[in-house]
């Protein structure tokens, strides 16, 4: 029971949605399968903040080490879902100003907004700026031209580098109309258009192969691990 | 005191002058901010129903209101978010901080951004989907009394089912009744697989093979042979070919077979360079707007956009 | 120095990216000088597909992406929706992410309030904003959107919403536009809208650099203009503006353009030092052989 229900409930949803694929009759069903899975998508949203806050307490509860860490982030937690989900500081709908909850959550001005623009924001972003350092790092300790494969990729990566910048237009400006598809602009579109084009379709038709039967075969369901 | 603390001292001191100097002691001053005063609702009868909002607005356009009328009250300098720019800066900095070493001021930015997105995708879920597609369609006269005044549906009943299936969802969390979550589970992965199994077969199998079969021998519309988009034609055709040859690993790779294969390895090598390449090129635009963002909008070092130019 | 760069402190090179980086982009916020951008068929193509339509034409941009792209994705977005009202197109506009909304928000401050003030919302153009599901959102709004979409992002009911008149699905659109930070994102698009109805539903994109090379296969069947990262961006830019600028362009219109100059100077960096590695490792190579 507790493992056949799952396992019905998982080929039921998958099976409807594919037939509905192929008989517009059924295409309703396949809507409200889709609708239901947005509506628990929004739902998994206040699962993973649960199961933050669930994790962060038990670190500051436990004194584990860097629970001071946790508080924080406990802290931020609570202030911004206490602001988001009251509205604190958000105006009304202006065309329903008698309800105080009828407003834009993310109004300019608000202090979710603020928490947005001014933590969020610059946060995520500088996290993933820190990339561009560790890919010149990266380029720096890796990549040694040892085979030939590995200076093909080099020596493509070299010509995409300077040819979508205006560097590569600049290197090879003084080669003549005849052999204009030797400068590194117009070479770096036909890596891209060719080359690339043909080992990315290889490797989608590779994956669509590959996904299809680890969707339909569903020996290994995380529902039924415990 | 070690050497390296105190020289790290010594440029947090110097660093925390210079600002304070750029930012006090200097005509122009660094990382202010400015609103512009809009009334809402300014017709309305009642005083209650009329309110003003604050929209960003640029320092030219403060200057030169106060150039115009030094008692004008549109635009003003905003304290909160002046305050805001510095915590934006300072988050940066902290952020960067982890290139020198892990230090507690990368510790805590860490833990904020944590703390911070989990709670904004909770809030943006539920008043983006939770308010209007779920308890809108179960009870809309009671979302429209306090969320949605001009939502007029009747009541759907049969969102009572993906009602049910998210509190099973949430008991998640309880470390008794986790086994309750799995029937949401088990419908999130059968319908998350119905939905990309059409999805990856259309688009990338088949599409991707119907792409594939192109003629090699390329004409213009007068019929006459276009040697260079025949070549790029069937290098394509090849490269796709010889690629799925080298993941086919039911025939060992070898003879033909294997020789193919290599010529894929080729193809693909190519393929991870152009990613490279792109890669380097995404990252570094990242890069680029956070140190735009503390030269421009926080040190006002420079003002590419011509945000400050009438000052 | 073979010893001093074999050994090399990665805060050495952390700091020669930093400079790399900051160094253009003072000295371009300074003098104002950028370099020429020659638009790819690419960026035409992409071009080409707004400049089709008519005025009043309904286009659905969706912006599916987050600060951690806002880097090589603002300047997309402001193009398209530059392009758009220079057109007079209806523009709808939504979002995948749940940050999208705020893009979105950034966006119409920039350049509709600014430059468009005009324009009236609900009539010219609106925000239905986020909604969860990533494909299951394309799934049913393919076929029917007000299901999913029952108000805007602020709240009104689509039924108050003079311009979703006539807007049933996806298909009711003349053409979508997507600026995809990854999943989900534009290849979602073409699986889940472009190819189940290739006649009725039009894309183009602008995506992020990792993205790019990966969506090359659906060109141009699934997918007839691409805008691959800031070059991408730029080359858009430059079109958009040599049509709609003027003589004197608003700079916030020539972002792109602006940070091709950083660019430049840290690939060269990147190419230098992977040059630089390559030859110690084959000093060092050399070195072994002899001992």
């Amino acid at each position: 029971m507790k493992r056949t229900v799952p396992l019905m409930i998982t080929a039921l949803g998958g099976f409807v949605l594919i037939v509905a694929y192929f008989i517009p009759a059924t295409q309703g069903w396949g809507e409200v399968a889709a609708i239901w899975f947005d509506i628990l998508a929004a739902i998994a949203f206040v699962l993973g903040g649960g199961n933050l806050l669930k994790i962060h307490l038990k670190k500051a509860s436990d004194r584990a080490p860097g629970w001071g860490y946790s508080v924080i982030t406990v802290l931020a937690f609570l202030t911004t879902l206490s602001v988001g989900l009251g509205k604190i500081g958000v105006n009304p709908n202006p065309m329903y100003p008698g309800f105080p909850l009828s407003g834009d959550y993310r109004e300019i001005g608000s202090p979710f907004w603020w928490l947005y623009e001014y933590a969020f924001k610059p946060l995520t972003a500088t996290m993933f700026a820190m990339l561009a350092f560790y890919i010149a790092s990266a380029a720096f300790r890796a990549f040694r031209a040892k085979n030939v494969e590995a200076v093909l990729l080099l020596g493509t990566a070299f010509i995409i580098l300077l040819g979508r910048t205006f560097a590569g237009v600049y290197l090879t400006s003084w080669l003549p109309d005849s052999l204009f598809g030797l400068r590194i602009e117009n070479m770096t579109i036909t890596i891209m258009s060719v080359f690339n084009t043909a080992g990315n379709r290889a490797i989608m038709i590779g994956i669509a192969l590959g996904i299809d039967p680890i969707w339909g075969r569903g020996r290994s369901d995380p529902c039924t691990n415990s | 005191m070690k050497r390296e603390t105190l020289i790290w001292t010594i440029v947090f001191i110097l660093g925390i002058v210079m600002l304070l100097g750029r930012a006090f002691l200097t005509e122009q001053g660094m990382g202010k901010a400015y609103v512009r005063a809009v009334e809402i609702n300014a017709d309305a009868p009642d005083p209650a129903d009329r309110w003003i909002q604050y929209d960003n607005a640029l320092p030219k356009d403060y200057y030169t209101a106060v150039a115009r009328d030094p008692n004008q009250r549109e635009y003003q300098f905003s304290p909160g978010r002046t305050i805001g720019v510095w915590v934006a800066a300072f988050f940066t900095l902290f952020i960067l901080s982890f290139l020198i070493r892990d230090n507690p001021f990368y510790k805590i930015a860490e833990s904020v951004v944590v703390g911070v997105s989990a709670a904004y995708w909770m809030v943006v879920g539920f008043w983006t989907t939770i308010v209007p597609n779920l308890l809108g369609k179960l009870f809309p006269e009671w979302v429209n009394g306090w969320a949605i005044p001009g939502l007029d549906a009747q009541a759907e009943w049969a969102y009572l089912a993906p009602l049910i299936l998210g509190g099973m969802l949430l008991w998640r969390l309880s470390p008794k009744g986790s086994w309750i979550s799995r029937w949401p589970l088990a419908f999130i992965i059968g319908t998350t697989a119905g939905i990309r199994l059409m999805g990856f077969l259309h688009a990338d199998f088949l599409s991707q093979i119907r792409n594939t079969i192109t003629t090699i021998w390329v004409t213009d519309v007068a019929g006459s042979f276009i040697f260079w988009e025949s070549v790029r034609s069937l290098i394509l055709v090849v490269g796709v070919l010889s690629s799925v040859v080298y993941f086919f690993f039911s025939i060992e790779h070898k003879g033909f077979v294997g020789r193919t294969a290599k010529l894929g390895i080729w193809f693909l090598m190519i393929t991870f360079g152009a990613a490279f390449g792109y890669t380097v090129m995404g990252r570094i635009a990242l890069l680029a707007i956070r140190l735009e963002f503390l030269l421009d909008d926080w040190l006002w070092l420079i003002d590419p956009a011509m945000k400050r130019m009438s000052m | 120095m073979y010893e001093f760069l074999k050994n090399l402190d990665k805060r050495w090179i952390f700091l020669m990216m930093f400079l790399a980086v900051s160094v253009p982009i003072y000295i371009i916020g300074k003098t104002g000088k950028t370099f020429p951008e020659v638009p790819t068929l690419l960026a035409e193509a992409t071009f080409q597909a707004i400049e089709e339509l008519k005025e009043g034409d309904p286009i659905l941009l969706s912006f599916d992406y987050d600060p951690a792209s806002e880097g090589e994705l603002a300047p997309m977005a402001t193009a398209f929706v530059k392009h758009s009202c220079e057109k007079r197109l209806k523009i709808y506009f939504m979002a995948l992410w749940p940050v999208g909304p705020q893009m979105i928000d950034d966006v119409i401050a920039r350049v509709i309030r600014s430059d468009f003030p005009e324009m009236v919302y609900g009539v010219d153009y609106v925000n239905i904003g986020f909604k969860p599901g990533n494909e299951g959102v394309i799934k049913v709004i393919v076929t029917d959107l007000r299901e999913l979409y029952t108000t805007d992002d602020k709240g009104t009911p689509i039924a108050q919403i003079p311009m979703m008149e006539g807007i049933h699905s996806v298909q009711d659109f003349k053409l979508v536009v997507n600026v995809s930070a990854g999943y989900a994102g534009t290849k979602e698009w073409v699986q889940y809208a472009v190819t189940p109805f290739p006649d009725k539903i039009k894309l183009v994109a602008g995506c992020t650099g990792v993205q790019a090379p990966l969506l090359y296969p659906y060109i141009p069947q699934q997918l007839p203009g691409l805008l691959g990262a800031i070059k991408g961006a730029a080359e858009y830019e430059k079109l958009v503006i040599d049509k709609y600028g003027g003589t004197n362009p608003d700079p916030k219109y020539l972002e792109a353009k602006r940070r091709m100059g950083p660019q430049l100077v840290a690939h060269i960096l990147i190419i230098i030092l992977v040059v630089l590695a390559n030859v110690i490792y084959y000093i060092e190579k050399k070195r072994e052989a002899r001992t």
